[in-house]
């Protein structure tokens, strides 16, 4: 394809208005004959392209996306609205997709001599946090070509590269592009050189796109046609479809999204799923674009959804192989895993009477999310609720939001730690995945969750770097440069340094330009002990933490500090005290109160001093008393707010 | 008077007493309080109900105020007499403010003595007032003794000049032994204000404050911890860091120092926040603030100003809406006393008085458990302390509990009594909360 034909194309598409003519003879949407080529369930493999878009967040895949629905005709002009792939709240308000989808696109090119080749795309939206990286590794594995799409203004960041590592893994056709080409503050020549030697093309291959303005979105489609591999599978073989995504959907049940490798599917056929075993009706299936439109089936190459009227996610995992019930595949496709938590959190409601809500609440998110799980625990302190496994920080982040916006539940969740194994000297092992738990008496040894951390920063940052990974027992495994000034790190590091307030810290010391990307890399043998908090001699459960032996003392001092400005004065006096064991390494202690009298109460006082006696009724609900001690929620809530937790959490899903 | 008014029902155009018929014989005391709301100057702790405007329009204005005061009270004798409450001879009168005497001495006696026309006094009634050091002369003092008065309360808060710019306390210390002399060749009873804690005042000073106010040989002290109200000036200074918040433990040794010089001098505490001495071997402490501790009926005349009268039955339609009861057939509901609040600025309080009408803002009808918890927190501040089987649920644990911390004198509670003792007195809000459950 020649450039002039690019340029027609551009400004068919840009100023359609302005030349009608033009647009009827170049229209990158099939005409009707020729998109009779491309039916679901009747398009040769060699017309169908599958492809994702692998982005930071914010670097604007979705509004790439959503001027992609619209150059191809699937979503009209009017019906659009911003970020149209991103169905819950959540995610149109944090600019981030949780969730991913398949959408289906006509798109045609036209030869020199007119000559009309319809094709159908298929665009697979991929999550784009560290915590997904599992099912990322599924949508990867759905397409032959990944978009490589970089902000112009920011460069790529750490998850971004990870992401690309794994497409590049996958063996995918990768398409650098540099997004928001508009901005004033864009560097197209600075990053397209970086992005360019990632991928190993030359600068000039980079493409430059606005999805704000539609600049240069339909010769990148062109350039999908183009490059990206058709599928391959055998039509003849026996039925095998990979699942990369499965969503619950109120009214239809579970939703679950495959790719077709080889064979076809097709409606009222007994499906099953091979890690299971599991057999469903097929009731429907179909493609999306963008809404579900049903359809004969599916054929060799083709991605589409599958309904089968089954209520939970965990029947339908991602990365599960789809076979026919009759004449089915033996083996499955590659690459299949359970989900597994790395991180925990106690959830307790406020008000000890939402516990049967709360349960409610987690059994309804659960149907949608497969890697949720968790189990009732009762603490001293805090009551009846649930210790909550989930994949990272954001996914713990994301469901606490979800149980506060969608089900209205005030929660004290406690600080989030790691999966932790012990070996007893008789060599018995206990899992622990509540500090609380971890076991007393002589212990052989104790592993902990790695990860294998990549950072990306400015390269005047290095210094700073290695400094909080070393506080953090990282060991550093290597260091390029990507360009000049811009250095990637990578560190093998305990996951629960990461869990504690590691991206906080990595902010603020590199004014927020390192980004951080980790994946999890086996365990090791570390020197960690278990820290407790009591209160006037009596241990609050809740603040128990397991910490490294270096750092005992400095948690012990950190905590207990914090609880003398959190709990108000009683009318005793309140030792608070960090110990291992019965060795007790830090004390504060909270002064008796001494003067608690209103010294004014007269006649027009009365009326007042009554009504606020009557509402420290009120007040004492939300009061946990342990021992003798009222320590009001606040104050738990205010020592468990881990600043850490929640704020990674937050910084990690703005940059 | 505090600043904002409670939340209440609205009160009917009848006014408070509307559908209200008191329950009971004319055994219980009763006395009356006049708010007077204005000031010289408005002081940065102060929260009260005042206004230093000499002119508020129409009756409101300063000059005017006595005829205001007395409309309302022949409205409040009309409206007693409606309500069966028992007529009875007033036992105490007190004038508050703001600062009564910014209004001249036979203004207050005017008002005086349309109390006195309205129900008549007890023999030996107390009638006080309280002053400003700075706004009395020995004629000014003498007036109000021929008026009828028997007792003046000065505000002195505090003898060091830095303390008293802090609070914004114009008066110059030194006039105070001068003032209280007048006030004694004058024949009244005399009582001096003290602060203590406030922010700057050392322990130093306190003491002095303490010992200046001995040195009048003044029968009655009244000592209160600072307090910093929310709108206040004082407020907002602390909120900006400009002033220390008041510490707790710091009052808490000033209240101890006080008690301890003010019981050497003879003057012993009969309130947490008072202390009298034993004149012809009874306390001369104040009539009418015990009458408030001691649950009497009383009345307020003036803007912001409460009532209060004891148990009585009222119409079904506002058992209704405070909720005391759900049934709405009934019709009549008991209540265990009915409080009232006049409109707050003196301006909308004149003009409904000249419109004949109720000035009452609002008003509530106490349940059986607000009554109990009102006559807990408030007698529990008396050293006469209060007979525990009047408790409503006397838990012996509990009580067995004060003693052992020390909050409570072991000896009166066997025999029956609940009494503060110095380390109670300071926690006393404390012990109720857990006397009563709270």
């Amino acid at each position: 394809m020649g450039q002039w034909w690019i340029a027609a194309r551009s400004v068919a598409v840009l100023y359609p208005t302005l030349f009608p003519g033009v647009r009827s003879l170049v229209s990158p949407i099939p005409s009707p004959s020729a998109g009779k080529l491309i039916k679901p369930a009747a398009t040769a493999p060699e017309l169908l392209r599958n492809f994702c878009i692998i982005a930071h967040i914010d670097h604007g895949k979705s509004t790439l996306a959503d001027r992609m629905l619209q150059l191809t005709g699937v979503v009209e002009q009017r019906a659009m609205r911003a970020q149209y792939l991103d169905r819950m709240d959540i995610e149109r308000e944090r600019g981030i997709t949780i969730k991913s989808q398949a959408v289906r696109m006509p798109w045609a090119t036209v030869d020199e001599d007119g000559t009309e080749h319809p094709f159908a795309l298929n665009m697979i939206d991929t999550p784009g946090h560290v915590d997904f990286t599992y099912e990322v590794s599924r949508s990867l594995a759905a397409c032959e070509g990944a978009v490589l799409l970089v902000d112009a203004a920011q460069g790529i960041e750490a998850q971004t590269l990870a992401n690309l590592y794994l497409a590049m893994d996958n063996e995918l056709e990768i398409i650098p592009v540099l997004n928001k080409i508009d901005l004033p503050a864009a560097q197209p020549e600075k990053y397209a050189e970086e992005i360019a030697g990632l991928v190993g093309v030359e600068p000039s291959e980079v493409l430059k796109v606005s999805g704000k303005t539609g600049q240069g979105v339909a010769e990148l489609l062109d350039r999908i046609v183009e490059v990206v591999p058709a599928p391959v599978g055998n039509a003849d073989a026996p039925s095998r479809a990979m699942i990369f995504d499965s969503v619950y959907d109120t009214f239809r049940g579970v939703v679950t999204y495959v790719r077709v490798v080889d064979g076809s599917l097709n409606p009222r056929e007994r499906i099953s799923m091979m890690s299971t075993k599991a057999t469903h009706e097929l009731l429907e299936i179909g493609v999306i674009s963008p809404e579900p439109i049903p359809t004969e089936g599916l054929g060799v190459g083709e991605v589409g959804y599958l309904i089968t009227g089954v209520k939970d996610v965990r029947q339908s995992k991602v990365g599960d192989t789809v076979t026919t019930m009759h004449h089915g595949a033996t083996e499955p496709l590659a690459g299949y895993s359970d989900p597994k938590p790395m991180v925990f959190s106690g959830l307790y409601p406020i008000d000890g009477s939402d516990y049967p809500a709360l349960r409610d609440a987690l059994d309804k998110l659960k149907l949608n999310d497969a890697a949720l799980n968790y189990e009732p625990e009762t603490s001293v302190a805090l009551g009846f609720g649930f210790r909550v496994g989930f994949l990272g920080l954001l996914h713990l982040e994301i469901i606490r939001e979800r149980l506060d916006r969608e089900f209205g539940l005030a929660l004290i969740s406690t600080a989030p730690n790691v999966i932790y194994d012990v070996v007893m000297e008789d060599n018995t092992e206990i899992n622990v995945t509540n500090p609380s738990e971890f076991p007393g008496g002589k212990i052989r040894e104790v592993r902990e969750p790695v990860v294998r951390a990549t950072i990306l920063a400015p390269s005047e940052f290095i210094g700073a770097i290695m400094e909080l990974c070393q506080s953090r027992r990282g060991d550093l495994l290597g260091m390029d440069y990507l360009s000049a000034d811009r250095v990637e790190m990578r560190y093998t590091l305990p996951l629960a340094e990461i869990v504690f307030d590691f991206f906080d810290q990595l902010k603020s010391k590199t004014r927020g330009y390192a980004s951080l990307d980790y994946e999890p890399s086996g365990e090791q043998v570390a020197d960690l002990v278990k820290v407790d908090i009591l209160l006037q001699g009596e241990q609050v459960d809740a603040f128990s933490a397991i910490v490294h032996k270096e750092k005992a003392y400095a948690y012990g001092v950190m905590m207990t500090a914090k609880l003398k400005d959190l709990i108000p004065r009683q009318q005793f006096e309140v030792p608070i005290q960090a110990a291992i064991g019965s060795r007790v390494i830090a004390r504060e202690t909270i002064r008796a109160i001494r003067k608690d009298v209103l010294a004014k109460c007269y006649g027009g006082d009365i009326s007042r001093k009554r009504k606020l006696l009557e509402k420290q009724k009120e007040g004492k609900k939300r009061m946990k008393t342990i021992g003798r001690v009222d320590v009001p929620q606040e104050a738990f809530i205010a020592a468990l707010s881990s600043e850490q937790s929640s704020k990674d959490a937050k910084d990690a899903k703005k940059k | 008077m505090s600043p904002a008014l409670p939340d209440g029902d609205t009160v009917p155009g009848g006014g408070p007493l509307d559908g209200w018929t008191a329950d009971y014989d004319r055994q219980r005391g009763f006395s009356v309080y006049v708010h007077v709301p204005f000031c010289k100057v408005r002081c940065g702790y102060c929260d009260f109900n005042t206004y230093t405007a000499t002119e508020l329009g129409g009756g409101a204005s300063q000059a005017a105020y006595a005829q205001t005061a007395a409309l309302e009270i022949d409205l409040a004798a009309r409206q007693l007499d409606q309500a069966a409450v028992p007529s009875r001879a007033v036992q105490s009168v007190f004038f508050g403010g703001g600062t009564p005497t910014m209004l001249p001495a036979t203004d207050l006696a005017v008002i005086l003595s349309r109390v006195q026309q309205a129900w008549s006094l007890e023999a030996g009634a107390e009638v006080t007032t309280e002053a400003n050091p700075d706004s009395v002369d020995q004629r000014y003092l003498e007036t109000l003794a021929t008026a009828g008065f028997t007792r003046i309360s000065f505000g002195m808060q505090s003898a060091v000049p830095h303390v008293l710019t802090t609070l914004e306390r114009t008066h110059d210390p030194a006039r105070i032994p001068q003032v209280v002399e007048w006030a004694k060749q004058a024949g009244l009873a005399v009582s001096l204000d003290l602060i203590y804690g406030t922010p700057g005042e050392s322990l130093d000073d306190w003491r002095r404050s303490v010992d200046v106010a001995l040195s009048t040989r003044v029968d009655h002290i009244s000592a209160y911890a600072l307090v910093v109200e929310d709108g206040t000036k004082l407020a907002t200074q602390v909120r900006r860091g400009m002033v220390e918040m008041p510490n707790a433990d710091d009052q808490a040794d000033k209240y101890e120092l006080a008690d301890q010089a003010f019981s050497e001098a003879g003057l012993h505490w009969y309130e947490i926040s008072n202390w009298a001495r034993e004149i012809d071997g009874k306390p001369a402490a104040c009539q009418h603030n015990l009458a408030y501790w001691r649950g009497d009926d009383w009345w307020g005349i003036g803007p912001g100003a409460h009532s209060y009268l004891a148990a009585g039955y009222f119409e079904d339609e506002a058992a209704h809406a405070v909720g005391i009861d759900n049934e709405v057939t009934s019709t009549t509901t008991q209540a265990h006393g009915v409080r009232w609040w006049n409109v707050k600025h003196p301006r909308s309080y004149a003009a409904k008085l000249e419109s004949a009408a109720s000035p009452a803002a609002g008003r509530e009808f106490l349940t059986q458990e607000q009554a109990t918890l009102e006559r807990v927190m408030l007698g529990i501040r008396l050293s006469e302390g209060m007979t525990i089987s009047d408790l409503p649920d006397p838990n012996p644990a509990v009580i067995a509990g004060f003693v052992a911390r020390g909050l409570i004198d072991g000896r009166a509670a066997l025999t029956g009594t609940l009494k503060l003792t110095l380390r109670g007195r300071l926690l006393a809000d404390a012990l109720i909360t857990e006397l009563m459950g709270l």
